[in-house]
């Protein structure tokens, strides 16, 4: 089945009216995707340590219980961090939700086909790992109540959402990790976190 | 076994709750059983089982982007499972504090864990790691007090390196017998 939906329409679509949504993406075309919707402090895009974008959401999930994480990445990032899968259904942290933007495809190195192309399924990947909700989305319909589910749903919820594989302009965030770490340090928890 | 040796893990457990440590990621290791068993009992404090080191990498960064302290417990073996997330630690200077109890390095009776444990300390240095080793059972506790002053009090990437001398282990029968 060939997928339809559009990565940046995708962004969009879950990010509307964010409210205080931590975010998390991985590196490469998930980062440009958050920032293409806008580049805020409360965005944290990677631009390296690939196979741990969800991890760093389980970290700050735990840390920020009354706030709504969302970790945004591809699926070759994923893929690489499979194992993050089991750690977070351990810990079943209610406000985590992972989201993977599925093009089948390693998008910054060539388009080369990942293990999704060849039909592995991280959302029952993720079902057999204890997560409370999981989905896999192939239909802009379906959006609006998975960007819902983010917000209010008890997680940890896991979504796979499949894309066309497209190469888009890139959209980049600040590359320097201590402004990234600084400004989404000081926008959740104020000047004061930097005195403690 | 003296009483040093054998207090060590408690105490251990008193500093890291002291320097406000609120997370901890940790894969089991013989070594650090006492004290993931008091993490665990602890209700303040989140013991987070690992399937890999390396997530406990970022298990700790997204913990302090989020304002709590993580600590991090690990085998040497699994310091190298950890090398290039410790560039995100780098890079964004993410305070870190890893507690590594040692193998492949004095005594070691399983020759396929020398080589990790040889390398620990130059891998960690290289990667921009400040390395502290304790190499008796009384020199753990002020160690580790000043590594978590050092990593949360400067932001730093530190190890401390708990030698296989004060862990003790020196047959495959004795490490199963624990």
């Amino acid at each position: 089945m060939k997928a339809t939906l559009r990565r940046r329409d995708v962004a969009q679509a879950l990010l509307k009216d964010r409210k205080g949504l931590l975010v998390v993406a991985g590196l490469g075309s998930t980062a440009w995707d958050i920032t293409a919707v806008g580049d805020t402090p409360l965005n944290f895009p990677l631009w390296g340590g690939m196979g741990n974008a969800a991890m760093i959401g389980l970290g700050l999930a735990l840390a920020q219980p009354r706030r709504r994480v969302l970790v945004l990445t591809g699926d070759g990032e994923m893929l690489m961090g499979l194992g993050s899968l089991a750690t977070i259904g351990v810990q079943r942290p209610r406000n985590l939700s992972v989201v993977v933007i599925d093009n089948e495809r390693y998008g910054e190195t060539g388009m080369q086909a990942t293990h999704t192309a060849a039909g592995v399924d991280l959302a029952k990947a993720a079902q057999a790992c204890g997560f409370r909700v999981t989905r896999q989305i192939r239909a802009r319909a379906a959006l609006a109540a998975l960007r819902r589910a983010i917000h209010a749903s008890p997680g940890p919820l896991f979504a796979q959402i499949k894309v066309q594989a497209e190469k888009l302009p890139l959209v980049l965030p600040p590359r320097d990790g201590g402004l990234l770490k600084t400004r989404f340090r000081n926008a959740l928890l104020g000047a004061q976190a930097d005195l403690d | 076994m003296k009483r040093s040796d054998d207090a060590w893990p408690q105490a251990l457990y008193n500093t890291l709750k002291a320097a406000g440590v609120r997370q901890v990621g940790y894969v089991p290791d013989a070594g650090h059983k006492r004290l993931i068993e008091l993490c665990l009992a602890d209700r303040e404090m989140r013991a987070v089982v690992l399937s890999t080191e390396a997530e406990g990498i970022g298990l700790a960064a997204g913990a302090w982007l989020g304002g709590m302290r993580c600590a991090l417990l690990m085998q040497s073996s699994g310091v190298g499972n950890c090398i290039n997330q410790l560039g995100t630690v780098r890079e964004c200077r993410f305070p870190l504090l890893m507690l590594v109890t040692m193998r492949g390095q004095v005594g070691e009776f399983n020759p396929w864990q020398v080589p990790m444990g040889q390398a620990t300390p130059s891998v960690l240095a290289a990667m921009g790691v400040v390395v502290h080793e304790a190499n008796s059972a009384e020199a753990i506790v002020p160690m580790a007090d000043a590594a978590a002053r050092l990593a949360f009090g400067s932001y730093q990437a530190v190890a401390l390196l708990i030698s296989q001398a004060v862990i003790g282990i020196k047959s495959f029968q004795e490490q199963a017998a624990r």
